[in-house]
């Protein structure tokens, strides 16, 4: 394998198990705002990573061309999504989940 | 692999429509409806049907999802009757069902070199097209030239699409000065929404262009950048109002936009005529019978393009205006 592929394929991994990782996150986890964490920057990462490695293996072709517009697109939509998702939640009331102990140095509002 | 592709994406298909069937909740089930049409379009990928799996993804997965749920937004979230678990409805439906999967055992297997659509018209398609049409896509050539009548009929479906929900909800278009109901103003004070969208919007209307005039050498054509371009100007109409859109977009011109592209592929077919050919025989359209295909494929697909990206936008401008009424009745 040359050099290139290795880290086509380190990268390729890299995304793999985040994705992966993302996925478990999302029906292990107990609350929106834990389970908008493991899927929306697991996610984002993991489609970065990937789309890094598939770059790799491109080369200088249009075909790299295309995947970095791809990933300026899911750059800007991902976390968009994910904050519009999360606010969304906050406006319809969903309290997150927390163990019951106040946040440190925010004594003015109690957990509930 | 693949086999092991087509099953987990089968199994998906299966649980999302089962969890469409199963959800009261109408937000949930159109969600799931457009993962539905995502699903599909990657496993017509796998099936190396690309054009498909774009239409699909396009509309499917974006557009339809989202004029259900301006629907929604007009009829509410929820169910207004309880479930009815109609025992012969759903003995109709297994039964159905199993007919449908009996009648699949004579179907022949998928790529099976003897079946009966690939020795009919396909071996043509596939060995003459080139020279015949002399554009790269195949499909394109199938879709626009070889059976352009049948698109022809689509497009036309399309356009009694929107004659039919103009018909229903009338124009009601609000009137000028009219305010957006509170609800709709929240939606459009989310300024990183705003921000992004205003950055995506142009560079989404470049991509429809680009799926446009695209559609002979890659997958793309007059359907999906017609929803793609539509998509655009839906996502500015969301997030800035609709009086903001009625500024750029005029609805008058709109409608006759809508009959105009069914009326351009139709001339097409009539132009054809005139030189003495057969309706929709684009050999006639220039000296060089090639020369001509390219023509007419491009001036049809342009016509699709307009015809559905202006039945979109009508279509949802007619349920954002239907919501603002009924907003101002109550």
């Amino acid at each position: 394998m040359s050099p290139l592929e290795i880290i086509s394929a380190v990268l390729l991994a890299i995304g793999s198990f985040l994705v992966l990782s993302g996925a478990i996150g999302l029906l292990r986890f107990p609350d929106v705002y834990s389970r908008m964490h493991a899927a929306g920057i697991t996610d984002t990462l993991g489609a970065v990573a990937i789309l890094l490695g598939l770059m790799f293996l491109a080369g200088w072709t249009l075909v790299l061309a295309k995947l970095i517009m791809i990933l300026l697109f899911l750059l800007l939509t991902g976390p968009t999504a994910s904050h519009t998702l999360g606010k969304a939640a906050w406006k319809s009331g969903l309290q997150p989940l927390t163990d019951g102990r106040e946040p440190a140095g925010d004594s003015g509002k109690g957990a509930e | 692999m693949e086999l092991l592709l087509d099953i987990s994406l089968l199994s998906m298909l299966v649980a999302t429509a089962i969890g469409i069937a199963v959800s009261r909740d109408l937000l949930a089930a159109v969600m799931l409806s457009s993962i539905y049409g995502l699903l599909s379009a990657n496993f017509f990928v796998t099936m190396d049907a690309v054009d498909v799996a774009f239409t699909e993804a396009s509309v499917g997965a974006g557009i339809s999802p989202l004029l259900m749920f301006a629907t929604l937004a007009i009829v509410g979230r929820f169910e207004r009757y309880p479930h009815q678990r109609a025992l012969p409805a759903l003995l109709l439906v297994v039964l159905t069902g199993a007919m449908l999967i009996l009648a699949t055992l004579d179907i022949p297997a998928f790529g099976d070199p003897n079946a009966p659509a690939q020795t009919h018209v396909a071996p043509r398609f596939i060995n003459e097209s080139g020279t015949e049409i002399g554009i790269p896509n195949m499909v394109t050539s199938v879709l626009a030239s070889y059976r352009g009548f049948d698109t022809f009929g689509e497009v036309t479906v399309v356009f009694a699409a929107v004659v039919g929900v103009l018909a229903l909800l009338g124009s009601s278009l609000p009137a000028a000065g009219r305010k957006l109901p509170d609800t709709l103003l929240q939606a459009s004070n989310h300024r990183i929404l705003r921000i992004v969208s205003k950055i995506l919007v142009a560079p989404i209307m470049l991509f429809a262009l680009y799926v446009q005039f695209h559609g002979d050498y890659g997958p793309g054509g007059g359907f999906q950048a017609g929803v793609i371009f539509a998509a655009a100007i839906i996502i500015y109409t969301m997030l800035f109002g609709l009086e903001a859109a009625m500024k750029v977009i005029n609805v008058t011109v709109l409608r006759v936009l809508a009959a105009f592209g069914v009326l351009l592929y139709g001339s097409v077919g009539l132009v054809a005529m005139l030189n003495g050919k057969n309706f929709l025989d684009y050999d006639a359209l220039a000296a060089d019978p090639v020369h001509g295909q390219h023509y007419g494929i491009i001036v049809i697909e342009l016509g699709v393009g307009i015809t559905v990206a202006a039945v979109m936008m009508l279509i949802y401008f007619a349920f954002a205006g239907r919501l603002i009424d009924r907003s101002h009745k109550s």
